[in-house]
């Protein structure tokens, strides 16, 4: 069959937009190289425009891709992250990381691995799709070459990476042995019949996929690089990684184990359940203990990690669709705080958390922002977290996870103490310097759209939900509708 | 949207208030921020007098009723999935009514405030709109949400515009109290959300309007082990002991118009929680737990009562008189009888605009003087005799003095007990006589007696705070001689409440 060759064309759109940013600043050596963050940025949009085409579209790409509302939605949702990625690169990038050029091509072709991911119908594409991701972010990780911090990130990110990678091909080829194939709704057929003498290799292959992924999400325990990466990657790749490799992630994830495992869900469903409430409680008890703002993220955002797997772990239609709801929160959410700590470092080029002493006489508007969005990943009302947090919960106990709920509940609780200890400095200490920061049009204007789009999704969340649970609709058809409950019935 | 806007507009009114505040220059202009506080506050006051008068009581039930399809239709959701519905009965009624004035008292109190006065009255009239909408909220998404707008604020009201107080062998720093209080809050939620999502579930109905989740019958089991988590979890907020160690130190470190709506309002939205979610939807379960209600609303009374006898500063002693009034407040949600429920509605408003009173008394003082140990005034009454007058008549409505607010509420509440738990009534009665002691003695200590000829640079209150003072004064005398319209409203909506009938 030949395959539509037309359905691609955001990823071919990215991939001759980064080839273009190169040789722009290969031959045009004197651009300004914020230039070059604006170039890349409407190459996102663009990408992200050219997306919405599909909408309500359900056509494969060869037996390799699945163009459906699933692909359609992270591929608009990838793009937007890169360009508000490329946007808040634009000052960053000029004043620190050399290479420019390359940088801007690495976001940009990440961006294609990432949509791969989401869109993948099979195992080898995805994990094809996984590698594209993991390696531009491996180099944009240690892009500050001069920088110890960020060659060690970029080190222990690349070969825990490249170990996580072999477990997981070592997962798929034990699944396609025992399922004979690699397409995720033929294994689905082929695990739904009675196999009882491969339950072991099956086993197997399932718990080292959850490690691979869990992996690329950072699951405790599979999340020690995630701290040093973070740390050491240049603020702007920091951000990107915290948004794009865990959604990706959890793209995967979720549509592997919704269209791939359902049949087996009584024999995984514990383990990532286990897994979910492990590495909320970790994450969150050791985000406490961190003096460095980056650190204490990379943390917080393992704690969220915990909260999504949740939805994994009570997979559903329901809980598909929460799940991708709060995926979209927390990830606007953390785009606005990092966008606030970038523009404060842009300007102090500290990032301990003492640093933010006294922000809000120098910068009030950022402080605001970075309070709100901060509010929000605690899941505090008129914010997205709230909202999307207590969906994404609730569907967790409508399928008889009460408990899992429960220990979510508790640690997003225990998050809103590190980040009011952040909040406390911004309002309560002293300013170092008392000047105000000069107000940088361009980043103000992505901080205030973020951080809009957080009372957004907390005060309307309507057209987010209705987005999240037309993507996930198809999911779950191929499924039998008896292995899943889908909570309780409209009235 | 369709219903009555009325009841959104006094919810929304405070936020707009700080959004249009928002827009002005602050350092410059401070006075403006001032007059629009005020303007804000005085129409919400306002109608918060007319949601009183015009709340039909010979019909009762549920009126001004509105609703706001939020998000439906989609997931676990159903038609009426999450809906902004609010509708006020006769005992959202006075405590509305409750928070329109202490709104508007706490807004002409801190005029005087001076720093950064503009994030103040943002971060004060948000807290508001949050106390209301808890008031009238019917969804249970929307309650909680409301509940979590309330408290959030505390948080830096405290922190920024507090004091800390240094107590020779300790220090008590704003910091600490702010950070104390809202992680108990936050923690007391933790318990009522796992109790929201087990109750959408065991409906199975797909919405969380209250008035539908009412109609459901929920196993016994079900609402014995729940049942406590909505009691324990909104019980943090009321101030129940052995969970009120927030509250002494919260109000102490807390600015005076925080004081007012945080022991006034704030800690009401506990013990109506309790009443509104806790005990309709889950009668049985109330029935079960109620001695055990009993026991923690009585050990609140006494403890408060006998802390409060303990303690010197003016702030810390009412901050524990709170605690034991909200003890009685609990007592009378425990009864589970006509009488007593009644009871604790109209503590809610006795003891709110009583305790706003003495605060914001406090505060009037503090201000000047900055001391609040009433061991150092002596004979106030000959300088200030207006502000003494307000204090007193504040101090002997919390004692129970017949023709004032609290007695009419105590006087339910204990009637109420002795009918269900007779040791717990002599006990209730034991804890206001402890409070007659120490209320007393704090008058005589500060007020009465010789002038201290340390104080005679201390003025009379400025006219904002004799306004502010007065109207809780006129709302305490109107109460205490003319319950009526207050029983009017409770008594019949407290008879409809699944528990009694």
């Amino acid at each position: 069959m030949n395959p539509d060759w037309s359905l691609l064309a955001p990823e071919y759109i990215l991939a001759g937009w980064a080839a273009m940013v190169i040789s722009v600043d290969l031959f045009f050596g004197r651009v300004r190289k914020d230039y070059l963050a604006y170039l890349a940025a409407l190459g996102a949009l663009v990408a992200a425009l050219v997306s919405l085409i599909y909408i309500n579209d359900d056509k494969p790409f060869g037996a390799l891709l699945q163009i459906d509302n699933y692909a359609t939605f992270f591929r608009v949702f990838f793009c937007l992250i890169a360009f508000f990625t490329c946007l808040i690169s634009a000052r960053f990038v000029q004043e620190r990381v050399i290479h420019a050029g390359e940088y801007y091509a690495l976001i940009l072709v990440t961006t294609i691995g990432g949509i791969y991911m989401a869109a993948a119908e099979e195992l080898l594409t995805a994990y094809i799709g996984l590698e594209l991701l993991s390696f531009s972010l491996y180099v944009l990780t240690s892009f500050l070459k001069f920088d110890l911090r960020s060659n060690e990130g970029g080190l222990k990110y690349m070969l825990l990476g490249a170990f996580s990678s072999a477990i997981l091909l070592y997962g798929i080829s034990l699944i396609y042995g025992v399922t004979g194939t690699t397409n995720f709704s033929e294994i689905a057929q082929a695990l739904s019949g009675n196999n009882d003498d491969l339950r072991f290799p099956m086993l197997l292959g399932l718990v080292l996929i959850i490690s691979g992924l869990g992996f690329k999400v950072a699951a405790v325990p599979f999340h020690m690089w995630t701290p040093d990466a973070y740390e050491g990657a240049p603020l702007p790749i920091t951000a990107f990684i915290s948004a794009i490799s865990k959604s990706a992630g959890f793209a995967l994830f979720l549509k592997l184990f919704a269209e791939g495992f359902m049949p087996v869900i009584d024999e995984w469903r514990w383990i990532v359940a286990g897994l979910a409430a492990t590495t909320m409680v970790f994450g969150n008890l050791v985000a406490i203990q961190q003096r460095n703002i980056k650190r204490l993220l990379a943390y917080s955002s393992i704690g969220q990690v915990g909260f999504l797997m949740m939805g994994i772990a009570a997979i559903s239609p329901d809980a598909a669709s929460a799940m991708l709801l709060h995926l979209a929160g927390y990830v606007i959410s953390n785009l606005a705080v990092f966008v606030a700590i970038i523009i404060c470092y842009n300007q102090t080029g500290k990032e301990n958390i003492d640093d933010f002493a006294g922000l809000a006489e120098r910068a009030p508007f950022v402080a605001m922002c970075l309070g709100a969005s901060l509010l929000s990943l605690a899941g505090m009302p008129l914010f997205a977290g709230f909202v999307t947090k207590f969906i994404l919960f609730q569907a967790a106990a409508n399928q008889d996870m009460l408990w899992l709920a429960g220990v979510a509940v508790l640690m997003s609780f225990v998050s809103l103490y590190y980040y009011l200890v952040v909040i406390k400095e911004m309002y309560l200490g002293q300013p170092e310097a008392p000047t105000r920061f000069p107000i940088v049009p361009l980043e103000y204007a992505a901080l205030a759209v973020l951080t809009a789009g957080v009372f957004f999704v907390g005060l309307y969340p309507q057209p987010f939900f209705d987005a999240t649970a037309n993507a996930t609709d198809l999911l779950f058809a191929g499924t039998s509708a008896a292995s899943v409950s889908s909570g309780p019935p409209a009235p | 949207m369709d219903g009555n806007p009325i009841l959104f507009i006094v919810v929304v009114l405070p936020t707009l208030a700080g959004l249009i505040m928002m827009a002005v220059p602050s350092p410059r202009y401070k006075e403006y921020i001032r007059w629009i506080a005020t303007a804000a506050a005085l129409p919400v006051c306002v109608l918060s007098l007319i949601l009183f008068i015009m709340y039909d009581y010979e019909k009762s039930g549920y009126q001004f009723d509105m609703r706001w399809h939020w998000l439906s239709n989609v997931a676990f959701l159903g038609e009426n999935g999450i809906t902004l519905h609010l509708a006020m009965d006769g005992i959202g009624a006075p405590l509305v009514l409750l928070t329109g004035i202490v709104l508007l008292a706490g807004t002409l109190i801190s005029w005087k405030i001076d720093y950064r006065n503009k994030d103040f009255f943002i971060m004060y009239f948000l807290m508001v709109s949050g106390v209301f909408g808890v008031f009238v909220a019917q969804d249970l998404f929307f309650f909680f949400f409301f509940y979590e707008v309330a408290v959030i604020p505390m948080y830096p009201l405290i922190a920024i515009w507090g004091a800390s107080t240094d107590f020779g062998t300790f220090t008590r720093t704003k910091e600490y109290g702010a950070m104390k209080l809202m992680l108990f809050l936050v923690a007391g939620s933790v318990l009522v959300f796992i109790a929201i999502f087990a109750t959408f579930v065991e409906a199975g109905l797909g919405t969380f309007d209250l008035q539908a989740l009412e109609q459901v019958t929920y196993s016994e089991d079900f609402q014995r082990v729940f049942f406590p988590m909505y009691m324990l979890g909104f019980g943090v907020l009321a101030g129940m002991w052995p969970f009120h160690t927030w509250s002494p130190d919260g109000h102490v470190a807390a600015p005076t118009a925080v004081s007012m709506v945080h022991a006034g309002v704030l800690m009401k939205l506990g013990a109506f929680g309790i009443l509104r979610v806790g005990m309709t939807l889950m009668p049985e379960g109330a029935e079960f737990w109620a001695p055990a209600l009993m026991v923690l609303g009585t050990t609140g009374a006494l403890y408060g009562a006998f802390s409060a006898m303990a303690q010197r500063d003016f702030k810390y002693m009412i901050g524990y008189s709170s605690v034991s009034h909200m003890g009685y407040v609990l007592m009378g949600l425990a009864t589970l009888n006509n009488v007593g429920i009644n009871g604790a509605v109209l503590q809610m408003f006795a003891h709110g605009v009583m305790t706003a009173l003495m605060f914001s008394m406090v505060g009037a003082i503090y201000d000047q003087a900055h001391l609040r140990d009433m061991r150092l005034f002596e004979g106030l009454f000959q300088k200030m005799p207006r502000f003494a007058a307000f204090f007193t008549i504040a101090g002997l409505s919390s004692l129970g003095l017949p023709g004032l607010a609290g007695f009419v509420a105590e006087f339910h509440i204990f009637v109420g007990t002795f009918r269900t738990y007779p040791l717990f009534g002599a006990l209730g009665i034991a804890a206001a006589a402890v409070t007659a002691a120490y209320i007393l003695r704090m008058l005589a200590m500060a007020f009465f007696g010789p002038f201290n000829t340390r104080w005679s640079d201390l003025k009379e209150m400025n006219t904002f705070e004799m306004v502010g003072g007065g109207m809780l004064v006129a709302a305490i005398l109107v109460m205490g001689m003319w319950p009526d319209p207050f029983l009017d409203r409770i008594a019949p909506s407290v008879l409809n409440l699944p528990v009694i009938s």
